[in-house]
């Protein structure tokens, strides 16, 4: 168990330092001088460059990721060339917003995605089943935006009952904060339930058709003992697998969203640095998002394994 | 995360499989739907594909998406009026009987701009859903027909790729070439290829303990031709699943770059640039701009999920 855990903790570091290789020449590779993006087009030539050398960004390309990255083990992320200040302030306010607005994504979505998925599973190739897998599949297809709109025309613009922007400003109180980000909610929630039903309805259909269940049923226990004690306990497992690796996803979703509803997360963070060239903050900005990911495949990972003891013994291929 | 504990479910993707599990070939139960599912059905009759037409969710999705292909090929012979003409006299006119779908701040006809902005989509989304099948295929052949160490690090870049939200990693790349419409398709196509790559390494893993592959291999085939000429046949209908689920996905990305301003650029025809560009009209009450764009792309979009889910439906039942 103990080495399983090294294991995957070794192979979290392996992705994650790769990931933050990626991101960096990624960033190297975006056309444009930041000296020049700061100082506007008609700036002088050695002003772009005094400023280029003062940001160090004049430096080789290997110094520049070292230093970088012996900053972000320290948690320092460097500094935004836009605001002319430190970064992390801003990705963690940002951070703040995100995790707020996926939080409440996440608890509408989870057990109404279950539900849907056991539904579906229990009356397997009826109407019922073809209702939601249907349903599932055509919603988490529709772009965020997508329905985002057809949201706010309804409850925004027609019925004025929502407000359509996210963010209640500052100092709102924790209700009006709530309120605010209900309708930019919705677009994640639509998208995430047909990911998390299909694999809880599959999960589901495979538990009922094992072996253990058929001996449950056929030892005469009463059939929602069957599916509470032995499909269930079983069917959710993969499901919970889903639902972190979603977390990627979702966070590509809070681009779209907290665009759309003007929103300060980290998605409209990242939004707004590649437009704007600011490097630092891009950097620090993906590799949080990559860093959230990584932790929560890893958290899965291991809830699934200690949850599931064929694994805890079997954990290699 | 690493290949021994039950990999995420993407729509389409592989479900949990263990890769060494004997299949049952009987006739009886052959686990929920996944790369393995349809890797084992394969073997079945061409006769499958018939079952198609007794698909009602095949039939609504040709049909939708028949429909917009009429419209990117002929739409510019039946659109009521030019879709770039500006009549400024006639602005921001609400649906009447002379403009249906009203028309837009610079008065062009809004109908004709959604009837004609079905052909960019459907030029540039299948190409870059073949672009990335194609190269996904190829690697994920060799990871999971190699394996070895060769496979371990493909699959750690892989996994740092994934950890990060497709949108994010393409409009990167966007901002670093430049948004034009080769540039778009390639894009898509390379982020879709380790997506793809996961799929079909997890059926080549069902695959390569068959009995035809050591066969082939004792007769003295190419590693080269076993992966082709060999496994590919036998992999092929989840890549087609595969394809046809990314083929949504690719509508999804596209219409979502062209949103955020990185896709297909102004004043070309095109819903989800014309949505982030009369947005804040929908705000002043111009509903209208915005939202039939948007059920255009939400209709294409469910048309393309619908047909997909019909086809794995059938390859896998």
């Amino acid at each position: 168990m103990a080495a399983f855990l090294l294991r995957r903790l070794g192979f979290m570091i392996l992705t994650l330092f790769l990931l933050s290789l990626i991101i960096f020449f990624a960033g190297q590779i975006l056309p444009g001088d930041p000296g020049r993006a700061v100082l506007g087009p008609f700036a002088a030539n050695s002003a772009v460059q005094a400023l280029d050398h003062s940001l160090g960004v004049d430096r080789p390309l290997v110094t520049r990721y070292l230093s970088w990255l012996g900053g972000v083990v320290h948690g320092d992320f460097g500094k935004s060339y836009a605001y002319q200040s430190a970064v992390a302030p801003f990705v963690r306010a940002a951070l703040i917003n995100s995790v707020k607005l996926a939080a409440l994504a996440f608890i509408i979505v989870v057990p109404l995605g279950i539900i849907g998925g056991v539904i579906a599973a229990l009356y397997e190739g009826r109407a019922a089943d073809r209702a939601i897998s249907v349903t599932g599949v055509s919603l988490s297809s529709v772009p965020e935006f997508v329905s985002g709109i057809v949201l706010i025309v309804i409850f925004g613009v027609t019925l004025k009952v929502l407000p359509v922007t996210a963010s209640a400003g500052p100092g709102a109180g924790v209700f009006n904060q709530f309120r605010h980000l209900i309708l930019p909610a919705i677009p994640l929630v639509l998208v995430l339930f047909g990911y998390i039903a299909r694999m809880a309805r599959a999960g589901t259909i495979e538990a009922l058709n094992s072996d253990y269940a058929r001996t449950a049923v056929l030892k005469g226990l009463p059939e929602a003992t069957v599916i509470r004690r032995h499909v269930l306990r079983n069917s959710l497992l993969p499901t919970i697998t889903v639902i972190a690796t979603q977390t990627g996803y979702l966070i590509g979703g809070l681009v779209v969203v907290e665009v759309l509803f003007n929103y300060q997360g980290l998605g409209n963070l990242i939004y707004k640095a590649a437009q704007g060239k600011d490097f630092a903050m891009l950097e620090a900005g993906v590799l949080i998002i990559g860093v959230v990911y990584v932790v929560a495949t890893l958290i899965a990972d291991v809830l699934l394994t200690l949850l599931n003891p064929r694994l805890r013994i079997g954990g290699t291929e | 995360m690493s290949g021994s504990v039950p990999q995420p479910a993407e729509p389409g993707a592989a479900s949990p499989v263990d890769p060494v599990a004997p299949i049952d070939r009987t006739g009886g139960y052959l686990g929920p739907t996944g790369a393995a599912a349809v890797a084992a059905a394969s073997r079945a009759t061409p006769a499958r594909w018939w079952l198609l037409l007794r698909k009602a969710t095949f039939w609504v999705g040709a049909i939708i998406v028949l429909f917009w292909v009429v419209c990117a090929v002929f739409g510019h012979l039946f659109a009521p009026y030019n879709p770039l003409e500006q009549q400024l006299l006639v602005n921001n006119q609400a649906p009447s009987g002379a403009h249906w779908f009203g028309t837009d701040p610079l008065g062009r006809d809004v109908l004709s701009r959604v009837i004609t902005g079905a052909r960019d989509i459907l030029i540039i989304t299948p190409l870059a859903t073949i672009i990335g099948t194609v190269l996904g295929t190829a690697l994920g052949l060799a990871m999971g027909y190699i394996g070895g160490w060769f496979d371990t690090v493909v699959s750690r870049v892989v996994e740092a790729i994934l950890a990060l939200p497709f949108v994010i990693i393409a409009f990167l790349f966007v901002v670093a070439v430049g948004p034009s419409v080769g540039a778009i398709t390639i894009i898509i196509g390379l982020v879709f290829t380790p997506l793809i790559a996961r799929t079909v390494r997890t059926a080549v893993l069902v695959e390569r303990h068959q009995d035809y592959v050591s066969a082939s291999r004792l007769l003295g085939e190419g590693a080269a031709r076993v992966m082709f000429r060999e496994i590919l046949p036998n992999v092929m209908p989840a890549i087609v699943v595969e394809f046809t689920v990314r083929l949504a996905y690719a509508v999804f990305a596209l219409v979502t770059l062209s949103f955020l301003g990185f896709g297909i650029r102004p004043p070309t025809p095109d819903w989800g640039a014309d949505i982030a560009a009369n947005y804040s009209g929908l705000l002043a009450g111009y509903w209208w701009q915005t939202l039939f764009p948007a059920l255009a792309i939400a209709s294409l979009v469910v048309g393309v999920a619908l047909l997909a889910d019909s086809i794995e439906q059938v390859l896998s039942a």
